[in-house]
């Protein structure tokens, strides 16, 4: 039944990535990548990884994805004709790329005694959030913290580079 | 385990369904007199000018980076919420260190109203 729902899932995340590069409208790919991110989010549930289902939903294809759309908006990529010679151009780079990739995937795959799947794990199979939640609140307090400092400082840069002082210059 | 996701699935293909039965039997069924005035995007309404793909004022992003800035602050709390209780029982710490992290955002909050960045112009 998992290795099934694996198996539907993992299509729908690498049929939405090809048709992701394959589609001209910038809209449409980034609409695939929507569907590319639930697929792998629906994956995150199958190895019991279910806070990281949920940021993968509520951050990526939510927030992101919303970024990804706007940036598309502002720079008016809907029907650009230079995007698509810009691609034209990379396509023989990105190939060689691929191969290499794939190349070195299969050998780290072929080359490793793969261990058994992640949901065998029995620390992994209960309760993990509770986990992760005591992990982060406890030892990884500073980091934490931190991690509030970064979001005022993204929300400073981005007030700084949008407010202009004089709205002359819109 | 697996089975607690059925009602989710089911709901996502009852759905989908419902989308694609109502689509399909109107392309089926439904009769096609087209018209010039019927094809108009607004039918009963104003001529429109253009088309769509404007570039949108930067102001947008704004608002987006304040989304993101946000909703991650709000993925901090899930597991937060979830830990609350048992950690409250080794005193009040685990409150404070997040009235200090939504400090921090609260200050930034206040930085963007005070720029004005919660207005449109």
């Amino acid at each position: 039944m998992e290795t099934a729902v694996f198996y539907v899932l993992a299509t729908i995340a690498v049929a939405s990535a090809v048709l992701l590069v394959l589609f001209r409208n910038p809209v449409y790919s980034a609409l695939s990548l929507v569907a590319t991110l639930f697929a792998v989010a629906g994956l995150f549930v199958l190895l019991n990884a279910y806070f990281l289902a949920a940021v993968q939903i509520i951050v990526y294809a939510g927030a992101v994805m919303v970024l990804f759309l706007f940036v598309i908006m502002l720079l008016n990529l809907g029907h650009s004709e230079a995007l698509e010679s810009t691609v034209g151009r990379y396509r023989l780079t990105g190939v060689i790329f691929l191969c290499a990739l794939l190349v070195a995937q299969l050998t780290a795959v072929g080359t490793r005694q793969l261990r058994g799947p992640v949901a065998e794990n029995e620390a992994l199979r209960t309760e993990n959030v509770q986990t992760l939640g005591k992990l982060l609140y406890t030892d990884f307090l500073f980091p934490f913290e931190v991690a509030s400092i970064i979001l005022l400082v993204a929300l400073i840069g981005v007030v700084v580079l949008v407010k202009r002082e004089t709205p002359e210059t819109t | 385990m697996l089975s607690d996701y059925l009602p989710i699935v089911l709901l996502l293909v009852i759905a989908a369904g419902f989308a694609a039965v109502n689509l399909g039997i109107t392309h089926l069924v439904g009769p096609r007199k087209p018209n010039p005035v019927k094809l108009s995007p607004y039918e009963s309404g104003v001529p429109n000018i253009g088309d769509a793909r404007l570039r949108f004022s930067v102001k947008f992003y704004l608002v987006a980076m304040l989304f993101i800035i946000f909703d991650i602050e709000v993925v901090f709390l899930y597991p937060w919420a979830v830990v609350f209780k048992d950690l409250l029982a080794q005193g009040t710490f685990v409150f404070t260190e997040m009235v200090v992290f939504l400090g921090v955002l609260v200050l930034g909050l206040a930085y963007v109203w005070r720029k004005g960045g919660l207005e449109w112009d």
